[in-house]
């Protein structure tokens, strides 16, 4: 019954979020490009899935996403787990590994599977004209968005302030701008934010939010937060580094091809130095 | 009739496949692992349940109402070549998805309770709600203007590096002034901001747009947008901490 109630509580907030987008959207039909709208029964459904849509998601949030990420973190903190049972004070950083393979494993496959990074990587196959492989950007990002996740828990544990973190990341990829392969640059920025799914941000949130709570030490407000930030941070690095692998790669197989040391190649030796 | 079922189905199956891995990794732990099967196992799979459903509808509504209108709006602005108007529509691209966002309405909320349970914030559902309004209303705001300035960038051609740098730059000297309880938060809403409604409509105003200029490459000068959309939020939710703590 609460359910329910619930439920229908979310439905009618949701209604009063979406509302001003559909006036927007159809305001700006009429008056900008002057046309009517082409199908409005069609336009009406779809903004009635939305809502409910929207509003039976939020309800799961609260029911399953949050709960899962929240309780994962208490589990994966335990000291029986850990195996100190008693003395929570003595626990180093290398103590929770368990919690490190999660992050590693949820970041990966969550990532692997996403349907929008699967879009975008083949857009880039396409445009690169095959140079970039489908395969090698998806496995690129999901082990960024791995180790992302991975390194923002470990971030959590020692209590290193979030900003320095961050601060370093981009230092790392403002000096990696400098040398990977210029084509790939732009695509590498998108597909930090590109990874995290809608269903992904929340767990991951929750997870950091639980971290935040059960280790000793840490308060949720400074520490619990960044998870995320670190998610989208890493796959820039990652892609950018699986990009200046192939060009170098690439370089030394066309070298190779080219066995006697002929002026051109000492050259190209040289800037490749 | 029986298309638009078939089109639901699949949109049900990309749902199940959002969810799968978190599913798969987490059973994993807990049988593996921990050693425990979940005991509250009933609620979160009901929980599972609404997510597939909520997220199901949400997408399949989308593709009915706004994905088509969007995309024509885009293709026939970038075609006319009505510049004015291709900002505005898309600050209201970007805010209007943000603002709509699923993951942000949800994170928004938590960050508000987070503050009320640390004492950042004045106890009450009034000023959580209000905190709340106000962080999403900054993060849509700013998911709009950085549209703006990825739009102006494809026209003009602007260096794609030295503005996401100079970015950079600026969150790094705003994070020195912010007070310490909203950087968290501003670094994650950059990441939240571009997920489900997003990235679908601001790519295909990106490509879409570089494709129909001249001497532009798609390759290099579509893709971007993303990229402002993660950074624009982080400054100026550190911005809102600023203002609110100053009130």
């Amino acid at each position: 019954m609460e359910l329910i109630l619930d439920t229908l509580r979310t439905l009618a907030r949701t209604a009063i979020d979406v509302v001003p987008v559909v006036l927007f959207i159809g305001a700006f039909q009429m008056i900008v490009l002057r046309r009517p709208l082409s199908n409005p029964l069609q336009l009406l459904s779809g903004f009635i899935l939305v809502v409910i849509g929207l509003g039976l998601f939020l309800v799961g949030l609260e029911q399953a996403l949050f709960p899962l990420g929240r309780l994962m973190a208490e589990q994966l903190t335990h000291p029986e787990l850990i195996g100190q049972a008693g003395d929570t004070l003595d626990l180093q950083w290398h103590d929770y590994h368990w919690l490190y393979l999660f992050a590693l494993a949820i970041g990966f496959s969550t990532t692997i599977a996403e349907p929008a990074l699967l879009a975008v990587a083949m857009k880039a196959n396409e445009v690169s004209g095959g140079a970039i492989s489908v395969r090698g950007l998806r496995v690129a990002v999901a082990m960024g968005v791995a180790i992302g996740v991975t390194a923002g828990c470990l971030r959590i544990v020692t209590g290193t302030p979030l900003h320095y973190f961050i601060v370093g990341g981009y230092l790392v990829v403002v000096l990696q701008t400098a040398f990977a392969p210029k084509l790939i640059v732009p695509l590498a920025y998108d597909s930090g934010g590109v990874t995290t799914s809608t269903v992904t941000v929340p767990l991951v949130m929750a997870l950091g939010l639980g971290l935040a709570q059960a280790v000793p030490g840490r308060s949720p407000l400074l520490d619990g937060f960044g998870l995320v930030a670190s998610a989208c941070l890493f796959p820039i690095i990652s892609v950018l580094a699986y990009a200046q692998l192939s060009a170098w790669r690439a370089q030394r197989a066309r070298r190779r091809a080219r066995i006697p040391v002929s002026v051109s190649s000492q050259e190209e030796d040289n800037h490749a130095l | 009739m029986k298309e638009s079922l078939r089109a639901l189905w699949h949109d049900v199956g990309s749902s199940l496949r959002d969810l799968a891995p978190i599913i798969i990794v987490i059973a994993g732990f807990q049988v593996l692992v921990l050693g425990q099967p979940l005991a509250t196992l009933a609620p979160l799979a009901r929980g599972a349940v609404f997510v597939v459903a909520g997220l199901t509808f949400f997408v399949y509504g989308l593709k009915l109402a706004l994905f088509p209108v969007g995309e024509s709006v885009a293709h026939s602005l970038a075609s006319k070549g009505s510049v004015r108007w291709l900002f505005i529509f898309a600050f209201m691209l970007g805010f209007g998805t943000t603002f709509a966002e699923p993951a942000l309405i949800a994170v928004a909320n938590e960050a508000a309770q987070v503050a009320a349970r640390e004492g950042a914030l004045r106890a009450g559902d009034t000023a959580l709600a209000d905190y709340a309004f106000g962080l999403r209303l900054t993060v849509a705001i700013s998911v709009g203007l950085a549209l703006v300035l990825g739009v102006l960038r494809i026209v003009t051609g602007w260096s794609l590096p030295a503005m996401i740098i100079t970015g950079y730059l600026l969150v790094v000297v705003v994070t020195l002034f912010a007070p310490e309880e909203i950087v968290g938060i501003a670094y994650d809403s950059g990441g939240v901001t571009t997920s489900t409604v997003t990235v679908p409509l601001v790519a295909a105003l990106g490509i879409g747009l570089a494709s129909s200029l001249r001497d532009r490459n798609p390759m290099l000068d579509g893709f971007g947008l993303i990229a402002f959309a993660s950074l624009l939020p982080i400054i100026f939710v550190m911005g809102y901490g600023m203002l609110y703590t100053w009130n």
